[in-house]
């Protein structure tokens, strides 16, 4: 959890640094887009459960490293105030081979949608509103159960 | 005595991000009966909200869960990260 911006190149490098035993990275990168519902999107505020969001991203990962050969995992996820076109998210998965990294990492993405307690809330020009979950995000996740 | 949070949209219409209450309660349920008695709003944003997320001591959970003293149980809606 940070406020601060993430470089995935810094990142990668470092989950990999003399692994030869990994032979493929999977990358997710989440952006503030600046439009959503209909409505144009000025800025993004990130707000978070603290304490409990640090306790479910590391359950969630472990949850992964128990279904695939995973040699490492990062997840970055930032809170505070976001503009269109910033990251938001960063999830790396490293394995030897790619199925399990592809896999995990949209494992992870789609158990932290539903599960993480984060909550955006958008300022647009009719005014500052909560983002609504996405019965979608449900569904994503039920696949893997 | 049990603490409480309220996140997000919760926090914003109840007007109260945390405090902690003294009546005893034995689970998630019998707190939010409980809530709903101080008026119209708890009772429609906390006990009848179907939406409503639980988590006692930082883990989901459901309002059948038991609660005892020096629990952390918080509120919220449905979670949108990522």
């Amino acid at each position: 959890m940070q406020t601060d911006d993430f470089d995935v190149n810094a990142q990668m490098l470092q989950l990999r640094q003399g692994n030869a035993s990994i032979g493929a990275i999977a990358a997710f990168v989440g952006l503030v887009r600046d439009l959503n519902e209909g409505s144009t999107v000025s800025t993004m505020t990130l707000e978070h459960y603290a304490g409990m969001t640090e306790k479910s991203l590391i359950d969630i990962a472990s949850q992964a490293q128990n279904r695939w050969p995973l040699q490492g995992i990062t997840i970055i996820h930032r809170v505070g105030e976001l503009n269109p076109t910033e990251q938001i998210v960063l999830v790396l998965t490293a394995s030897a081979h790619r199925h399990a990294a592809f896999e995990s990492a949209m494992f992870i993405m789609d158990y932290l949608k539903s599960q993480a307690p984060f909550w955006k809330k958008e300022a647009t020009p009719e005014g500052a509103r909560w983002v609504d979950a996405r019965e979608s995000d449900e569904t994503a996740l039920a696949r893997w159960q | 005595m049990v603490r409480i949070l309220y996140f997000a949209s919760l926090r914003e219409n109840l007007g109260l991000a945390d405090e902690s209450i003294n009546e005893p309660v034995t689970t998630v349920a019998e707190l939010l009966d409980l809530l709903a008695q101080r008026g119209q709003l708890w009772d429609e944003q906390l006990r009848q909200n179907t939406r409503l997320q639980i988590a006692v001591n930082q883990t989901m959970t459901k309002r059948e869960a038991a609660i005892t003293t020096g629990d952390e149980i918080a509120f919220f809606p449905p979670v949108t990260g990522g």
